[in-house]
């Protein structure tokens, strides 16, 4: 099962080395790691996608907890959060295909963000399923090159609202 | 004076103007160090000209991986933190070995390294080597200090983690421009450690659980690890099980923890433990472990460990519970408060048919060996050991066949009397940790009980000890081989025994060379004088006993197999 995990580290030279170091020396397999300030200048966050069981969670849980420079850390399983990606993604796309395409990026509410002779550059964000789905789309097309930021999330305060 | 220029004003407050190497030797005094080991060397010129004046006993080991054991030793007789200092690039990663030693058996060391000047790092500089990185999977915690301003709150900090909580080894790296910069100190220095806590009191409902079912049980068993010895839990522990009449069994670590004369001890358990204890294991209703972490070498099969035992686990590091086996009810917390409370709730249960058993498999399968030889048989060496020293000494080993027979024929009657290598395994530990443990208790007996093979990887420590004029015994169970690796070869690989053999030095001949006292031993009917000899020497004596070369440790649990499939009882039992 697909666990994200957040974690608060202390922002310090070699945390990421740590975390990194200890998820290869347990075995652990990353999803995605994502680290990025917080609003604390003292503080990262570090969203962590693991796959696993529970049995495997747990441990990944308590380890992350162990290291020293590790402030908290949460398992979002099972809990209503927000949790997106943002991908660029470079699409053959020669001017005779373009009013093709163009209505798929607005249907994913993607943007172009750099067109050029022969392809263009897209900016899709969303959950990973809907990255994944506008992946497919664009493939018959011919697809370049991907980058892709894993996965950031964070829980909903409200009752409702989508994933 | 005339011709001098006027003091400039003392800042305010009592702060002063020193240099790094200046604050970490006034640290290092003021959190109580008195003895310390180290090897010098260009980066860290700065810091060992301060120490040199400091109030703090330094010994220089011949290696720093011996260094580190020295300290890791004098931190496991003491229970204080041991402290080991090297300089960078080679220095720094002749620790690793006594770093990941510290690291699995949760030793309380914090090691100085030097590195080179802060704007060299990177460039591969001279002795360069990125020391944080590569110890980090071997610390507990580690960090560079690049700012002398954080350094003094640093070394505070690494002796905090490394002495509260799980312990462990913590490595702080010094650039050799932060050792000589200077910086106003005076005031608190506070500790900032926002991501560690450590939970000492355990749950009251849990130990409540725990209580009840220990009341409920009919076939309980105690299962002790170095977590005990750690927390100085020894006593509470006596209590406990006394009060609710319970079997213990200890692993390697926890030897030690309880008297083995009395009747509740079952020994150690596990691939080399007593058949009586991996019995008891195998067949209890309750198994109520502290300060153990079910290691492989203990539980043997884990599909097939203690099958119908609910298990209680209290541990301090809550990682350590349910990693290896399902817990029914953990306790998180400091072993000595835990059972403290715990004592409170226990009751008294006779188990008449549970102890029965226990006191038949006891009669059926002790340890045993065939003493119905001319040879030394290295057990004997060790019984009569134990006679001689009244099972009173400390003792430290190396790794292999003699750490086994140490474990079984010598009997331990209180905490911090056995240091040795239990998780890593490290051969070469026993006579540097012995070393350090001989600091650590100036008035105890300290023997490194060690084999041939163990003992040719650290044996240039000789000298230390002489140095230091500290008497040290090693007790050499020299068989010519690398035993347990021999012992699996006859065993498992049809008797080939590919590269377990090598060519042996004299030893009391390289003893003597060394400045300490040598004794050959060869004949059986020699034993005891030669022991007694060695227990009057006031200089550090290695007494190199030509055991039988192809003798085997029994029981033993294969690998794989479960606790009570144990390979030997039948030699056991025939000997009997």
């Amino acid at each position: 099962m697909k666990h994200i995990i957040n974690a608060l580290v202390e922002n310090k030279p070699g945390v990421l080395a740590h975390v990194a170091g200890m998820f290869a020396a347990r075995g652990f397999n990353i999803d995605s790691l994502v680290v990025g300030r917080t609003e604390d200048p003292k503080l990262s966050r570090m969203t962590i996608v693991v796959v696993g069981d529970d049995k495997v969670l747990e441990q990944v849980r308590k380890q992350l907890a162990k290291i020293i420079p590790v402030v908290k850390v949460q398992d979002y399983v099972g809990k209503p959060v927000v949790a997106r990606d943002l991908m660029l993604i470079s699409v053959a796309a020669p001017p005779e295909k373009r009013p093709e395409i163009f209505p798929l990026i607005e249907m994913f509410r993607g943007r172009v963000v750099d067109i050029g002779n022969k392809s263009i550059m897209v900016e899709v964000s969303g959950p990973e399923t809907k990255i994944e789905a506008f992946i497919e789309t664009c493939k018959p097309y011919g697809i370049k090159s991907v980058a892709r930021t894993g996965t950031i999330a964070m829980p909903r305060q409200g009752a409702g609202g989508r994933e | 004076m005339a011709g001098k220029p006027p003091k400039p004003a003392p800042p305010a407050g009592n702060a002063t103007t020193k240099t790094g190497a200046e604050i970490v030797a006034e640290t290092l005094v003021d959190l109580g160090v008195d003895t310390m080991f180290g090897y010098t060397g260009g980066v860290v010129l700065p810091l060992f000209d301060r120490l040199f004046d400091a109030p703090i006993r330094f010994v220089v080991p011949r290696h720093e991986q011996g260094g580190c054991h020295m300290a890791d030793g004098y931190a496991r007789a003491t229970g204080k933190v041991g402290v080991v200092v090297a300089t960078s690039g080679p220095g720094a990663c002749n620790l690793v070995t006594g770093l990941a030693t510290a690291m699995m058996d949760s030793v309380p060391v914090v090691a100085f390294t030097g590195q080179v000047r802060t704007e060299l790092i990177g460039n591969d500089a001279f002795q360069e080597a990125d020391t944080t990185g590569i110890t980090r999977p071997v610390t507990k915690y580690n960090g560079i200090v690049k700012d002398v301003k954080d350094l003094e709150r640093t070394v505070r900090e690494a002796f905090h983690i490394a002495s509260t909580g799980r312990p462990g080894p913590v490595l702080i790296d010094l650039p050799v421009d932060v050792e000589v910069s200077k910086h106003q100190t005076g005031g608190n220095v506070e500790i900032d450690l926002p991501g560690y806590r450590v939970r000492e009191k355990g749950h009251a409902r849990q130990i409540a659980s725990a209580a009840a079912a220990i009341n409920k049980a009919e076939r309980p068993v105690l299962y002790v690890g170095g977590g005990i010895i750690i927390a100085n839990a020894a006593e509470e522990l006596r209590a406990v099980a006394e009060k609710a009449h319970l079997p213990v069994t200890m692993t390697l670590l926890g030897l030690g923890s309880i008297d083995q004369s009395r009747p509740e001890s079952l020994d150690m358990l596990g691939m080399h433990g007593s058949a009586y204890a991996n019995y008891a294991v195998q067949e209890s209703d309750l198994l109520i472990a502290v300060g153990a972490r079910f290691d492989d070498r203990v539980t043997g099969n884990l599909a097939t460990f203690a099958p119908n035992a609910k298990i209680i686990h209290v541990d301090i590091d809550p990682a350590s519970i349910s990693k290896n086996v399902h817990v029914d009810i953990p306790v998180v917390g400091d072993a000595k408060h835990i059972l403290s409370e715990l004592v409170k709730e226990v009751e008294y249960r006779e188990r008449k048919e549970w102890f029965a058993q226990i006191a038949e498999w006891k009669k059926k399968f002790p340890f045993t060996y065939d003493g119905n030889t001319d040879r030394i048989k290295p057990q004997y060496v060790i019984e009569e050991l134990c006679r001689q020293t009244k099972g009173d000494a400390v003792i430290t080993t190396g790794v292999g066949q003699h750490q086994m027979w140490t474990a079984q024929f010598y009997k331990f009657s209180r905490p911090r009397q056995l240091i040795t290598s239990g998780g890593l395994g490290t051969m070469g530990y026993g006579l540097p940790s012995a070393i350090g443990a001989q600091l650590g208790q100036p008035d105890a007996t300290v023997i490194d009980i060690d084999g041939d093979h163990s003992f040719n990887m650290t044996l240039m420590e000789l000298p230390t000890a002489v140095e230091n004029n500290l008497p040290v015994k090693v007790c050499l169970l020299n068989n010519g081989y690398m035993g347990m690796v021999r012992q699996w070869q006859e065993l498992f690989y049809g008797r080939r025994y590919a590269c377990s053999y090598l060519q042996n030095p004299h030893y009391a001949a390289v003893a003597e060379a060394m400045g300490a006292v040598g004794i050959t031993v060869e004949k059986k009917e020699d034993v005891p004088k030669a022991i007694e000899r060695m227990l009057a020497e006031t200089k550090p004596c290695v007494v190199d006993f030509r055991v039988e070369a192809e003798e085997n440790v029994w029981p033993m649990v294969p690998s794989g197999k479960s606790l009570d499939e144990m390979a030997g009882l039948d030699i056991l039992e025939r000997l009997i």
